[in-house]
């Protein structure tokens, strides 16, 4: 027990005396706050619409006035011709050109179903689908009651009633941070010993390599359940995400998704030679994993392999029991499927990590 | 004689407020000899030649390469670093084309100097090798042809001989003679002092100041009459050695093997045997003084040699069997052998050397006994333990140094001590006891809070040592503990190693350094994965001048000698 605890303050000293880790400590957590948090966001605002309206009824006067009055649109460009329109849209003047000939106003004025020609860059695939769907809202809106629609749809978002995008991007968040600095912190921790000459010195004393591999284990550890209650109270203080689910759930869920990602980062760290190859492997790794973890796209939107190969991503399982915790309230029995793939991983990976410790010693 | 190089009152710091790591040096390279920069690592010998070859810009003093300023005459210029930039992935003759495009080569005079290096340098039967796949001796040399590709005026080497052996360390000498005959200026850093006596002229540095400048004889010249062997003593040669250094008459002390070799302070005439108390047969014969007893001389002589740390260590159990034993080791690593059935036995309280050129087997017999790599066949015990049965239990009883300093550098001395005290079991009180008596005795307290990378190398030196023997473990592994050092904290290592053997532990040491090999009760010579001799540093000596027919041959002339005579002997039973 002396030994392992010998073994833990060292690496705890290490860490936080080691400017190079130090830095992989501290600001990761805090430019991916800042850059995910407040400067990329899933909703499009302030984009500009042409409008190329050769008719002069009164329906498209009011569908254009409409248009200008919507809170995300920043500005109506006028257009006068269809060249003019192919070049605003060309040169990112505006996202999208609307296209009212006088068959829309005779169409509205005679109660017939009236059609607007739309012009989306395509560019800007994400944005522009968005600003397709405004468009559409408003032109809806335009003639209640004298077009009654066939089937009426009521829509109420479940679990986020305005879609607020950061309720869904700030538990994300906390997936990310530690699969980025968990792996990182990790990857380093063997390969710094081997670089600097301290391996042997480690090997030729009594410490077993359990007792190694466990020392090594705790500084990753506290620093992801540092991070993810520092994104926890700043989620729900700063950034207004309610936390609807269990605290304990919480923490132990991501103990268990730390473990899994050490075991990962420690494989990294056994496999390679220098610190440099080390942090270019937990790179190689960060990034699949937090691609196939369902953040950027579904992952039931993936090719088959890709979601089979998904089910070994820690991230992949850890996204939805984070996200369930906060907004769902997600009660232990639906976290379970997903809480022992993770304890899956983290056995696997770090008993892997062992015996290549093992074998790797000479 | 003309100078082709010299830098005067040159000083640099690293940090403004840092020590300075060259202050006020002056110095002079002439054409057509060797100039010899020596001193020990930190000294400040790879910041000079950095300043000579125009790659770092001093604070301030002057500087002049071939009649310019530093780096102006770049072509006539041919530098070595220390870990010469040899591409490893490239075959050896690659590595000579890159060099000669890089330096401006006419492709037509290509093959004629290759030829003419490759020949110069034994290499040719290499070229088509990787340089990644060189032996240390012949990475220098190719370093050293890299470096020649153009003619130069002025070469500048540092430290070419760190980690060649005494085989290939000749070799460089010769060839580096044949150029300084064309008239080349040369300088050579070393940090090994009896390099210095091969050169013309000599700049000693330490921590950043030059001790001496001049021809090596004149240093040497100030032990002169000084020097004694006391010889044919009663009792232990570790026990005379002691008393000796602890009497005010004498500076400084080293043994050689059963004899001891005295430097006796300023003023002092021969010393009576009774001085001693070394019995009635002891003899006080002059000896020939070296480069090294001017050294410590200007060092101000060698400390006190009663260890602080052996009075308060545990005596090691008197047991039945060796305290480091080996039967039949054997390292295949696929095809090649790196060791091939060594035996050995280290007994309780003796000194046993491991000593062999670069890459013959010497590092992974140390390694496969203290448990660092596991034997292919055969078994190495620690106390009588075995690695595979009990590897744990083994590695507690031994303490351990490597070559390199190998503690945390990002941690503080504190930290660090008490990081090995719990990795030994010390505990509690027993553990602040231990780690107060270790930083009393190695004077580490003004050092505590500091990290412990940025000590200055001869405290690095005492923590690592300090560390090693936190557990009073009764083996000890050290591996070219002292390669390096400035000889006074060498003096000082071997004082407290000597001291902890006369309290019955056992040492396993590998070395290049012959100095260190003088203090090993026994040695073992490993080449070519073998063990081709073993026995007392007079035994081999004397086997050496049986082969040579040299009368009183230095250790390393026993080296390259018994090398040559295993060589003969494999050429032999091949023909």
């Amino acid at each position: 027990m002396g030994r392992l605890w010998a073994i833990i303050v060292k690496e705890l000293w290490s860490t936080l005396r080691d400017p190079r880790a130090r830095i992989t400590l501290i600001v990761p957590p805090i430019l991916q706050l800042m850059i995910f948090g407040l400067a990329t966001t899933l909703e499009v605002k302030n984009f500009n619409v042409g409008v190329l309206n050769t008719s002069a009824g009164r329906a498209s006067y009011e569908f254009v006035e409409k248009l200008a009055g919507s809170p995300n649109v920043g500005r109506i460009v006028r257009l006068t011709s269809p060249d003019d329109l192919r070049r605003a849209i060309e040169n990112q003047k505006v996202i999208a050109a609307v296209i009212i000939d006088a068959r829309f106003d005779r169409a509205v004025a005679a109660g017939r179903p009236a059609t607007l020609g739309v012009v989306l860059d395509g560019r800007r695939s994400n944005a522009a689908q968005i600003v397709g769907g405004y468009i559409n809202a408003i032109a809806a809106g335009l003639a209640p009651g004298r077009a009654p629609p066939p089937v009426g749809t009521i829509v109420r978002n479940a679990f986020n009633p305005n879609l607020d995008y950061l309720w869904f991007t700030m538990p994300s968040l906390i997936m990310l941070i530690c699969a980025v600095s968990g792996l990182a912190v990790t990857a380093q921790c063997v390969a710094r010993e081997r670089e600097l000459g301290t391996y042997e010195q480690l090997l030729v004393s009594p410490l077993r390599t359990h007792e190694i591999l466990i020392g090594k284990m705790i500084p990753p550890l506290l620093s992801g359940l540092f991070n993810g209650l520092l994104y926890l109270v700043l989620s729900t203080t700063v950034f207004g995400v309610p936390f609807t689910g269990s605290l304990i759930l919480f923490f132990l869920t991501l103990v268990l998704y730390l473990l899994a990602l050490i075991g990962v980062g420690m494989l990294v760290s056994t496999l390679a030679r220098t610190q440099q190859q080390a942090f270019l492997g937990s790179f190689l790794v960060a990034v699949p994993s937090t691609m196939l973890s369902g953040y950027a796209g579904p992952v039931d939107n993936m090719p088959p392999w890709l979601r089979t190969l998904s089910l070994a991503d820690p991230c992949r399982h850890y996204l939805v029991i984070v996200q369930g915790l906060f907004l769902k309230a997600m009660p232990a029995e639906a976290i379970w499927p997903s809480a022992w793939p993770l304890m899956i991983i983290a056995v696997v990976t770090l008993s892997a990590a062992a015996w290549l410790f093992r074998a790797r010693k000479e | 004689m003309t100078v082709v190089a010299a830098a005067r009152g040159v000083t640099k710091r690293f940090a403004p407020r840092g020590p300075a790591a060259l202050d006020d040096v002056t110095l002079e390279i002439a054409a057509g000899r060797v100039t010899g920069l020596v001193g020990p690592d930190g000294a400040g010998k790879t910041t000079l030649i950095r300043i000579l070859a125009g790659l770092l810009r001093p604070q301030s003093g002057q500087v002049e390469v071939l009649g310019g300023p530093a780096g102006a005459m770049a072509g006539d210029v041919g530098y070595m670093p220390q870990r010469f930039g040899l591409y490893e992935d490239l075959s050896v003759r690659q590595n000579l084309t890159l060099y000669a495009e890089l330096r401006g080569l006419p492709r037509a005079e290509h093959d004629a100097v290759f030829d003419r290096l490759l020949a110069f340098t034994d290499l040719k039967r290499f070229q088509g090798r990787l340089a990644g796949q060189l032996s240390g001796g012949m990475k220098q040399k190719l370093g050293l042809a890299c470096a020649l590709v153009r003619t130069p005026r002025l070469l500048l080497l540092d430290e070419p001989s760190v980690g060649v052996d005494p085989i290939s360390r000749r070799e460089l000498w010769s060839m580096v003679g044949a150029l300084v005959d064309e008239g080349i200026g040369v300088l050579w850093s070393t940090a090994y002092l009896d390099e210095a006596e091969r050169c013309a002229e000599v700049c000693l540095l330490n921590a950043g100041r030059r001790l001496f400048a001049g021809r090596p004889a004149d240093l040497t010249q100030r032990a002169a009459g000084r020097v004694f062997r006391l010889e044919a003593f009663a009792g232990g040669k570790r026990d005379v050695l002691a008393r000796t250094l602890n009497r005010p008459e004498v500076s400084d002390g080293t043994l050689q093997g059963r004899s001891v070799r005295l430097v006796m302070a300023a003023g002092e005439g021969a010393p009576s045997p009774k001085l001693f108390a070394a019995g009635e047969g002891a003899r006080v014969i002059p000896a020939n003084p070296r480069f090294e007893d001017g050294f410590v001389d200007i060092l101000g002589g060698a400390g006190k040699g009663t260890s602080a740390l052996a009075a308060t260590y545990a005596e090691a159990p008197r047991g039945e069997g060796p305290a480091i034993e080996a039967r039949a080791l054997t390292k295949r690593f696929g095809e090649f052998t790196a060791a091939q059935d060594i035996s050995l036995n280290v007994a309780r309280g003796e000194i046993f050397g491991l000593l062999g050129p670069n890459g013959a087997g010497k590092s992974t017999t140390f390694k496969m006994l203290c448990g660092l790599l596991t034997p292919t066949s055969g078994q190495g015990f620690v106390a009588g333990r075995g690695f595979a049965a009990s590897g744990a239990s083994a590695r507690s009883r031994l303490g351990y140094m490597a070559q390199k300093f190998s503690l945390y550098g990002d941690l503080s001395v504190a930290q660090n001590l008490a990081f090995f005290a719990g990795v030994y079991g010390l505990r509690g009180a027993k553990a602040r006891a231990r780690t107060e008596a270790l930083v009393e005795i190695f004077d580490l307290s003004r050092y505590l809070p500091d990290n412990a990378g940025a000590l200055p190398l001869g405290y690095k030196q005492r923590l690592a040592l300090a560390c090693a023997v936190m557990h009073e473990p009764p083996v000890l592994f050290l591996d070219e503990p002292t390669s390096g050092v400035d000889p006074i904290t060498r003096r000082e290592f071997w004082t407290h190693i000597n001291g902890l053997v006369e309290r019955g532990v056992s040492v396993l040491v590998t070395t290049h350094f012959m100095d260190e090999a003088e203090y090993c009760d026994r040695i073992a010579l490993i080449y070519r994965a073998r063990e081709i001799a073993t026995g007392t540093p007079d035994a081999l000596r004397a086997q050496a001048a049986a082969l040579t027919g040299a009368a009183d041959p230095t250790m390393e002339d026993a080296f390259i000698a018994l090398i040559e005579a295993a060589d003969m002997a494999r050429e032999q039973a091949a023909a």
